[in-house]
């Protein structure tokens, strides 16, 4: 589906694009028409019910609306933020951030403001996730847990919606909206825990009860753990363990800004990975917005193609500074680490995606999920790996990561499981782990993975890869 | 209509709609923050916002909602779906549900402020950035960042025993940091500390860290890190400076004595804790000099407060003494469930977020040492400081930390500087192993502290002084 720009588009957010114009119109009677400004204009509302020890322990629900005011007068920006969106909080919205784009020193590398430009498609909607109220989500909680078998339980079940509207003195308004759900839990039996995930447009594909039986079977697959030595091993990631390398290589290399500062290790136009990786930023594909925080239309970047890295992730700042166009990747507000892909996508071997987000357990009713049992064949001594676990790098430019195991791992041998394996700390380049000849083999599932934080979405095959690096064990 | 009056209303409608307890938090917030890159000003912005959240218990269950700026009739609406959410809940009942007393009353808290620090004007904020910055670039940084960040909140707490606390605190902070580009590696060296140093202070807080004072040092500092050896490998005895020492309790002893997290409250996120609550009093968590304590009422330390977010005063407890642990952080409800007598360690990040068990100022009591004696008395070894990155694994056991800087100690003396400094343990071990221990306290503030979900991002303060530590793992590296 296409939207034009103008108000067409912002049909479907016309309180929020109302609002956002009524923004601009007033900077523009208090500053002249010589003030450029834009408005974001986001309402949220977010429910989340939360499990432990096989009970809901915290249940909230939230509704915001949130404006943002970037605008650039004489020569000076500010950003400006409010939830007070009566008359008079607006007033002062505006009032506050003109005083304080006066009092700021001269912003030379102000990028101007994004023209009026055609929408490339619209959020996901789904009226149901919309107005789904917490005993829905509290169902689907009460089928986790009883699916698990009698296993102690812990996570949460998620619905959020957003309205979103954009108006600058450009010319350009926007508008859209999306829904989205996820259920993350996980299942525990002595020691060991187990877990299942699945995010989706609708709330209704989420299946407790089915999450709850494969968090339940790999957690009982991780019992009696054995430990295993510090030493270089070939690895399997489930979907779930490669949303880590997805995370930090849209933070930390492909962000347009730590390209631009020389903090990442991207290199555009050369083979940097292996040919199998194929890495693409699409919003449209897991209920992200169609325009930006600066009103450019989002889209479809290639960040990786076939092993070349070949685009970044840029807003109007980055950009540019970079010589080149806006990718649609402004958030609102002033982020750090500047603008960072949110739904990243890594093509799996032949292209499918699994229906259940990260796919059922395969292998004979084994703990490896997400197509990654098909992966183990190829594997003569080597690891499988749930999850990727706090993890923070040493090196932003070689991307070097330590982190832990977590939620399940097993020694795998000719291509067989032969035992779980207590949580291991690994300390591994991601790059250099997908470097060419580096990935033996991609999952053929692509799985659609939650986040802590919603407005993203993660999509990832496994991914069998030739050496990974264990630094220690957890316990010592 | 007051605050106070809002919050009754929600709190009410609460009641009524079937809670056999409520709680309801006004607040208001200021929030301004500029960043300065490479000498001049890349983003200022300010943010304001206000609503309510108010907190339901129906039976033993929970429920918890959210409105901005509400009206009287929004505010009693919000009881009423705080009610329904917890009767939701019910649908998959825990065990039945208690609260310590709270010590339930009226009171007013304001945190100390000085210089109240939104009314400093920009341009002179601006300026501290901007020549810090490019000094910086004059002495070799390749990125030149500096940052302040103020937060300025004022709550209304109403419960229905009959809590009605309004509080004030002012926090702010800044920073500098500078970061040279290698071939294949970048270094990074800041002041004060990695993200900056900050506290319930007015700007008093930001005039006492002298940022322009330091800004040529850390630059040089951090050319000369690129092609300075690399730490090496092996197991040796490390002194951890004053800055690192607070993010070593930070997550090595706070986050393990929240008691949500020893519960399993925290199971499937942020993790549980290897402390077993049967263990509480006889644990050996440390050595002798391994003394810490939860304290809320240090004037200016960044997680001081008159009452937490449950209208819990602030008291200063214990959680590790001579080594031993006797304390946690913990909340009216989980205090409760294990049978101790108080809460007191629970706040939220903001009127629509759930108040949950978090650090105040959990800190390190000092010791009898210098920094000074302690490298005197070092034949070989390494001295590390300003955290550069920090992992640990969900039971709080397994930690892997890296520094901005090393040193290499030799008979005594300071040596050679060493990059990429890294050290590893286990919790227990490692306190353990703790032989000396500075008076040189600094309560360090932490304004980055994630835990929860949805998520929340807590304040927390750690004092701290360096220490020693024997036969650690030191140069980990992939």
């Amino acid at each position: 589906m296409s939207l034009d720009a103008g108000l067409t588009g912002a049909a479907t957010s016309p309180a929020e694009t109302d609002l956002a114009l009524r923004v601009v119109a007033a900077v523009r009677r208090a500053a002249g028409p010589g003030a450029q400004a834009e408005a974001y204009v986001s309402h949220r509302a977010l429910a989340l019910t939360r499990f432990a020890n096989s009970f809901i322990h915290q249940n909230v629900a939230e509704a915001v609306t949130t404006v943002w005011l970037r605008l650039h007068v004489d020569g000076r920006t500010a950003i400006g933020s409010t939830t007070l969106t009566g008359p008079d909080g607006l007033a002062d919205l505006v009032e506050r951030t003109l005083a304080a784009a006066r009092l700021c020193p001269p912003d030379p590398a102000w990028p101007g403001l994004a023209g009026p430009a055609p929408l490339h498609a619209a959020g996901s909607w789904d009226e149901a996730t919309a107005q789904a109220g917490p005993a829905e989500r509290a169902a689907r909680v009460r089928d986790f847990v009883a699916a698990a078998g009698g296993l102690e339980c812990a996570g949460f079940c998620r619905t959020v919606h957003r309205s979103t509207g954009f108006a600058n003195s450009a010319g350009q308004t926007a508008g859209g909206r999306s829904a989205e759900a996820a259920m993350d839990g996980i299942a525990r039996t002595d020691g060991a825990d187990g877990v299942a995930r699945q995010a989706a447009d609708r709330l209704a594909e989420i299946d407790g009860a089915a999450l709850g039986a494969r968090a339940a079977v790999k957690a009982r697959a991780g019992r009696h753990p054995v430990d295993l030595p510090p030493g270089r091993y070939p690895v399997v990631l489930e979907p779930t363990a490669v949303l880590d390398l997805l995370q930090m290589l849209a933070r930390h290399g492909f962000a347009g800004k730590a390209h631009h500062e020389r903090r990442s290790f991207v290199r555009l136009g050369e083979a940097q990975f292996d040919p199998a990786i194929t890495l693409v930023d699409d919003p449209a594909t897991g209920g992200g917005l169609p325009f930006d925080a600066e009103g450019t239309p989002t889209g479809r970047t290639v960040l990786v193609d076939a092993g070349r890295s070949t685009a970044l992730t840029h807003d109007r700042r980055t950009a540019a500074a970079a010589g080149t166009a806006s990718t649609g990747h402004a958030a609102p507000g002033s982020v750090p680490w500047g603008p960072v892909g949110q739904h990243l996508r890594l093509l799996p071997a032949d292209g499918r995606q699994s229906a259940s987000g990260d796919g059922p357990a395969a292998g004979g009713g084994g703990p490896a999920t997400g197509g990654s049992a098909a992966l183990l064949g190829g594997v003569e001594r080597g690891l499988l790996v749930t999850d990727l676990w706090y993890t923070r790098i040493l090196d932003p430019r070689s991307l070097v990561v330590t982190g832990l195991t977590r939620n399940g791992a097993w020694l795998v041998e000719s291509g067989e499981i032969v035992a779980a394996v207590r949580s291991l700390r690994f300390t591994q380049s991601y790059p250099q782990a997908l470097a060419p000849g580096a990935v033996l083999g991609l999952g053929s599932e692509l799985s659609r993975l939650p986040d802590s934080w919603d407005d993203t979405s993660w999509h990832a095959p496994a991914l069998h890869l030739a050496d990974w690096q264990i630094t220690g064990g957890a316990a010592g | 209509m007051t605050q106070f009056e809002v919050a009754t209303a929600a709190v009410q409608a609460a009641l009524d709609a079937g809670a056999r307890y409520a709680d309801a938090r006004v607040m208001h917030r200021r929030y301004e923050s500029m960043t300065a890159r490479n000498g001049e000003i890349e983003a200022l912005v300010q943010h304001s916002d206000a609503g309510l959240g108010v907190r339901a218990l129906v039976g033993s269950s929970w429920g918890f909602y959210a409105v901005p700026d509400p009206s009287p009739a929004a505010a009693r609406a919000a009881g009423g779906r705080a009610a329904k959410i917890a009767a939701a809940s019910a649908q998959v009942p825990g065990p039945p549900i208690d609260l310590v007393p709270a010590g339930a009353g009226t009171a007013s808290w304001s945190s100390p402020c000085r210089i109240d620090p939104l009314s400093v004007p920009l341009p002179d904020k601006g300026d501290l950035l901007v020549s810090a910055t490019r000094t910086m670039l004059d002495h070799g940084a390749d990125l030149a960042e500096g940052l302040y960040q103020i937060w300025d909140t004022e709550k209304w707490f109403v419960s229905s025993e009959g809590h009605r606390i309004d509080q004030r605190i002012r926090e702010c902070g800044a920073g500098l940091s500078a970061t040279v580009i290698g071939d294949g590696e970048t270094q990074r060296r800041s002041y004060p500390s990695h993200r900056g140093q900050y506290g319930t202070s007015g700007w008093e807080l930001v005039d006492s860290l002298d940022l322009p004072a330091h800004a040529a040092r850390i630059a040089e500092e951090a050319r000369a890190l690129l092609t300075a050896p690399a730490c090496p490998a092996g197991e040796t005895t490390l002194i951890l400076g004053g800055e690192q020492m607070a993010l070593q309790i930070h997550e090595s002893v706070g986050h393990a004595i929240e008691l949500d997290r020893i519960l399993g409250w925290e199971a499937a996120f942020a993790g549980t804790s290897w402390l077993d609550l049967a263990q509480l009093g006889s644990l050996r968590y440390g050595s002798e000099l391994m003394n810490v304590t939860i304290d809320p009422t240090i004037p200016g330390a960044l997680g001081s407060f008159g009452f937490d977010d449950e209208g819990s005063p602030a008291v200063k407890r214990d959680a590790v003494r001579h080594g031993r642990w006797v304390g946690v952080l913990a909340g009216r409800d989980s205090a409760a469930v294990a049978g101790l007598d108080h809460g007191g360690s629970v706040r939220a990040d903001g009127w629509s977020r759930l108040p949950m068990v978090r650090m105040t100022n959990v800190g390190l009591e000092p010791g009898p040492h210098t920094l000074d004696e302690m490298i005197a008395a070092t034949d070989h070894g390494v001295l590390m400081d300003i955290n550069r990155s920090w992992s640990i694994d969900d039971k709080r056991l397994n930690f892997q930390f890296g520094c901005e800087i090393g040193w290499e100690i030799r008979n005594g003396k300071l040596g050679r500087m060493l990059r990429n400094p890294t050290y590893t343990g286990i919790g227990p071990v490692f306190w353990q192993s703790m032989d000396m221990l500075s008076s040189e306290s600094v309560a360090w503030g932490t304004p980055n502290c994630g835990k929860g979900q949805p998520g929340q991002v807590g304040h927390t303060g750690h004092p701290a002084a360096p220490a020693r530590f024997t036969n650690v793992r030191v140069g980990v590296r992939g």
